[in-house]
């Protein structure tokens, strides 16, 4: 069997490969070679086949055949096979592979080995891999090392210690003794660095731990305290700052020792200071000292003084170049916005020109700080940037952003004319993006200022005059005009400027209508500009165009807005007994939804009981028969419900056949849609239609009817008066 | 910590793969093609503070990375300090850039010491000795140790010991060092085979 080839070759001729099936071969063909050699239990060539194995692992190839001779390696004698035994342990076995286990007895025993790289490389394998067992096994030998005064076994005991805790944290109490001089005078360096690594991770895991440590914050204070008081050292020095990361773990240690401590928290204020003022800020290590000091001061009890020089080292940050430091500037700031707020407002510009930062996670950041910071005394230079912010930020923000304005509008307006002046911005330059619910509250906003209300109306209709894309500005001013029509119309304006609107009170309906049939109005939008149309008409003169309007919704396929036409008909149908010419139009189309809006009422109502009312005739004529029946409602005997049905006797259909009808003031009638609109010819069927009259005062029932239909290709109408209602029916 | 350390070429070839964290193989393979895949994206001279992708322990890591010529060296970090979670990713943000920057500087200064001006083939070829050094530096995911001359004196002690015990892994070592130094044709710094083209510069002094 020729000698294994040698890592280098493997790896010559692995580069060789033109393609991935080549080197897929190439692999294979040497992974076979050292199954042989490894079947042959040959000792000599063993290591070099681990470290090929390892190198074809690295390039994604299998290689956990390899698994147990890593453990024959371990246990050699050899330092050459230890080094890449224990490296192939780390890479290729983890603990759930039960082989693991076997390797408890080698570490131990290696653990107290004479050469200190042998040591060194078992404490590297258990602090990297050891299980929960292995860390239970081998615990008090890492405590041992612990206490040596071999400053290279040391730095290795304090991780692998920490990896123990982490895994089996009740042996924590073990190392106790251990820590005792951790932190001693002769230590340096990397001991420091790892002492107080494992220091803090017993404090975070144990609160017994934490009290019995907080006796050594005067001894972290020196420590911290010869590191920036002492010249230059070159091993230690980064960026001119002698040992920057074990200055940054002893904050760290500081911070969980100080939190919720009066007595550990003032003996450490003045280093904090000093730290604080100090330390060097050109390089980021600088930096990442000033930032973890930062976070210590706001985590302890630590005086005011001392909290406003945090703040404006995080002030200072903000200016920063690098945008990592800005950012984690902002969200520090805005974590401690509540409780310091006066430290904070002093860095209120800088907050502010944040606003127009690159980064987008800054500039939100920025942006809820900036909300944070509003007050009634600088609430119109803030809403400034704010606004301008609006306009120019991603879409993301815009709901948020429009909310927030809203928000801080409303708590610190300082006039009305102002406040409205500023939702006014927010609709029309981000009006899409506001929330539904804002709508209902501007509206209120609106409603009570009383003395602005001419103002208002006269500035939302411009607007919509420019643009009717964005709902909610639509939905709001729609409200307006129908609320305030008449202000808009008359020019009046209670501000001194007022607004150069011409409104004529068609080229307003012209505005609303346009709201009706637009595209861009989505059905709430239309259900706005239907209601201000109705309103209107009690403002207006135009009645008639209104009228026209709504009467074309009525049977719209729109419920919402068929029920308010309807409802809207039938309240101005009172008006035809009293002698007006007029009669309202109803569309002769048969609406799809036979179950029309008012149907729900019907449900108000209740069950409907025949009550004995005789039936009559109301109409009879040219072969057109209208007959009434009655129900009467149980619950609500004020109302009564009337079914026509219309038949026709003569030998052709009339068609498109309607039925209206009118009651005097007192009553109230409904119309509810027919069953269809032709009357078959010969009785060969009827046309019903159910109408419901709410008499209150319980008046005689008067009804005048008009029928309209065609008959052999000519159009019929005629009016009729119809007075012989039974008693029954109204009293 | 630190829950990987990655070196790869501009390819996405790996030269260094060191996980502090179990993963199982086609997991690992899939983590450093994705790895590649968000860094390679990237400008070169911007800070190299980035997301990480979804396979390391979903989004609460990062990647702390540095463009060295052929190569990129790259530190998948933990958004917590110690297991527990106590502190936030965003906190230790500015801590864990700093640290693993310089960590990297530490860590290829050392490389360029002990390999006499590294290059990417020496990592291809000493793939064991590169993890030796970085044994040294960081353990178990947690910063053993910065200071450069101590590391490379550590590790040339047992290189030292192993030498001394002779044998034949010792052998290649020797070799291709005297190799290097003869400036044979057998190994030159510019190889085309096929469609691997790599360019070996000497990575800049720092």
């Amino acid at each position: 069997m020729p000698a294994p080839i040698r890592l280098r070759e493997l790896i010559r001729t692995i580069r060789t490969a033109r393609t991935q099936a080549e080197e897929r071969e190439m692999i294979q063909k040497e992974c076979a070679a050292i199954r042989s050699s490894f079947r042959e239990e040959d000792n000599t060539y063993r290591c070099r086949n681990v470290a090929k194995l390892l190198y074809m692992h690295m390039l994604g190839y299998p290689a956990h055949f390899g698994q147990l001779e890593c453990l024959k390696l371990i246990a050699s004698q050899k330092f050459t096979d230890k080094r890449i035994g224990y490296l192939g342990a780390m890479l290729l076995l983890d603990e759930r592979q039960d082989v693991h286990l076997l390797m408890t007895n080698c570490i131990k025993n290696d653990l107290n080995h004479s050469t200190q790289y042998v040591q060194g490389l078992s404490l590297c394998t258990l602090g990297c891999m050891g299980s929960s067992e292995m860390c239970r096994d081998l615990a008090g030998e890492v405590e041992k090392l612990l206490k040596t005064s071999n400053s290279y076994l040391r730095k290795k005991a304090a991780l692998c210690a920490v990896h123990v805790i982490r895994k089996v944290p009740e042996l924590m109490e073990m190392f106790l003794p251990a820590t005792k001089n951790l932190l001693s005078e002769k230590n340096h360096g990397e001991i420091l660095h790892t002492s107080v690594v494992l220091l803090t991770e017993m404090c975070e895991r144990s609160p017994d731990m934490l009290s019995h440590f907080r006796k050594l914050v005067p001894q972290l204070v020196r420590i911290l305290k010869n590191l920036i008081m002492s010249g230059y050292s070159p091993e230690h020095d980064v960026s001119g700052i002698s040992d920057p990361f074990l200055q940054v773990r002893i904050l760290r240690l500081l911070r969980i020792l100080g939190k919720g401590d009066d007595d550990s928290s003032e003996a450490m204020n003045d280093i904090l200071a000093q730290v604080a003022t100090n330390t060097e800020t050109s390089k980021n290590v600088g930096n990442a000292i000033l930032y973890e000091t930062v976070l210590t001061i706001m985590d302890i009890k630590s005086e005011s003084g001392l909290r406003v020089l945090a703040i404006n080292i995080l002030g200072r940050f903000l200016l920063n170049n690098d945008k990592n430091i800005r950012y984690v500037a902002l969200t520090s700031l805005l974590k401690t916005v509540q409780t310091d707020h006066n430290a904070v407002q002093r860095h209120r510009s800088t907050i502010v020109d944040c606003l127009k930062d690159l980064d987008v996670s800054i500039k939100r950041r920025a942006m809820e700080l900036s909300f944070a910071l509003v007050n009634g005394n600088n609430i119109r230079g803030m809403m400034k940037e704010l606004l301008y912010f609006l306009d120019s930020c991603d879409p993301d923000f815009k709901a948020d952003c429009a909310s927030g304005i809203f928000l801080a509008a409303e708590k610190y307006a300082p006039s009305k004319r102002w406040h409205i002046d500023t939702v006014m911005r927010v609709l029309t330059t981000a009006g899409s993006y506001v929330r539904d619910d804002s709508v209902p509250n501007l509206i209120q906003l609106i409603t009570n200022s009383v003395e602005m209300h001419a103002y208002t109306v006269q500035r939302l209709y411009k607007a919509l005059l420019d643009d009717i894309s964005q709902q909610p500005l639509v939905q709001v001013a729609s409200w307006c005009i129908g609320e305030y029509g008449d202000l808009l119309v008359s020019g009046q304006c209670e501000e001194e400027e007022p607004i150069q609107v011409d409104a004529l009170e068609d080229e307003v309906l012209d505005v609303l209508e346009g709201l009706l049939v637009s595209n861009l109005s989505t059905p709430v939008t239309r259900a706005y500009s239907l209601t201000a149309i109705m309103k209107l008409s009690t403002r207006f003169s135009s009645v008639n165009r209104i009228k026209k309007v709504v009467s074309i919704y009525g049977s719209s396929i729109d419920v919402e807005l068929q029920q308010r036409a309807v409802e809207y008909n039938a309240n101005d149908l009172l008006d035809l007994l009293g002698g007006n010419d007029v009669v309202p139009v109803i569309q002769t189309t048969v609406p799809t939804k036979p179950a029309s809006a008012g149907g729900e009422l019907l449900d108000l109502l209740g069950d409907l009981s025949l009550t004995g009312i005789p039936p009559m005739t109301a109409y009879n004529k040219n072969g057109l028969k209208i007959e009434f029946t009655f129900e009467r409602s149980n619950p609500s005997p004020n109302i009564a419900v009337i079914t026509i049905h219309a038949t026709n006797s003569t030998e052709a259909d009339m068609t498109e056949f309607v039925f209206q009808a009118a009651v005097p003031k007192t009553f109230q009638l409904q119309l509810l849609s027919p069953s269809s609109n032709v009357v078959p010819a010969l009785n060969q069927g009827s046309v019903t239609q159910v109408i419901r009259v709410l008499n209150p005062q319980k008046q005689q029932l008067r009804m005048r009817i008009k029928l309209t239909y065609t008959h052999k290709g000519s159009p019929v109408q005629d009016l009729a008066e119809v007075n012989n209602f039974p008693p029954q029916s109204w009293q | 910590m630190i829950k990987a350390i990655l070196i790869f070429n501009n390819h996405g070839k790996p030269r260094l793969i060191r996980f502090y964290q179990y993963f199982a193989e086609d997991m690992q393979q899939q983590i450093i093609r994705e790895t590649f895949h968000l860094v390679s994206k990237r400008d070169d001279n911007v800070c190299n503070f980035l997301e990480g992708g979804s396979l390391i322990g979903g989004s609460d890591y990062k990647l702390i990375y540095r463009h060295y010529a052929t190569l990129y060296f790259v530190f998948c970090v933990d958004s917590s300090e110690s297991e527990l979670g106590i502190l936030d990713l965003i906190q230790n943000m500015l801590l864990f850039t700093t640290v693993c920057n310089f960590v990297m500087q530490v860590f290829v200064e050392t490389l360029d010491k002990c390999f006499e001006n590294v290059c990417e083939l020496d990592l291809i070829f000493h793939m064991d000795k590169v993890h030796y050094i970085l044994q040294e530096v960081v353990m178990g995911g947690m910063v053993l140790e910065t200071n450069m001359n101590e590391i490379v004196a550590q590790v040339e002690l047992q290189n030292r010991m192993e030498k001394s015990e002779g044998g034949l892994s010792a052998a290649p070592a020797r070799a291709v060092s005297a190799v290097k130094n003869m400036n044979l044709p057998e190994i030159p710094r510019n190889i085309n085979i096929g469609d691997i083209n790599i360019k070996v510069p000497s990575l800049s002094p720092f």
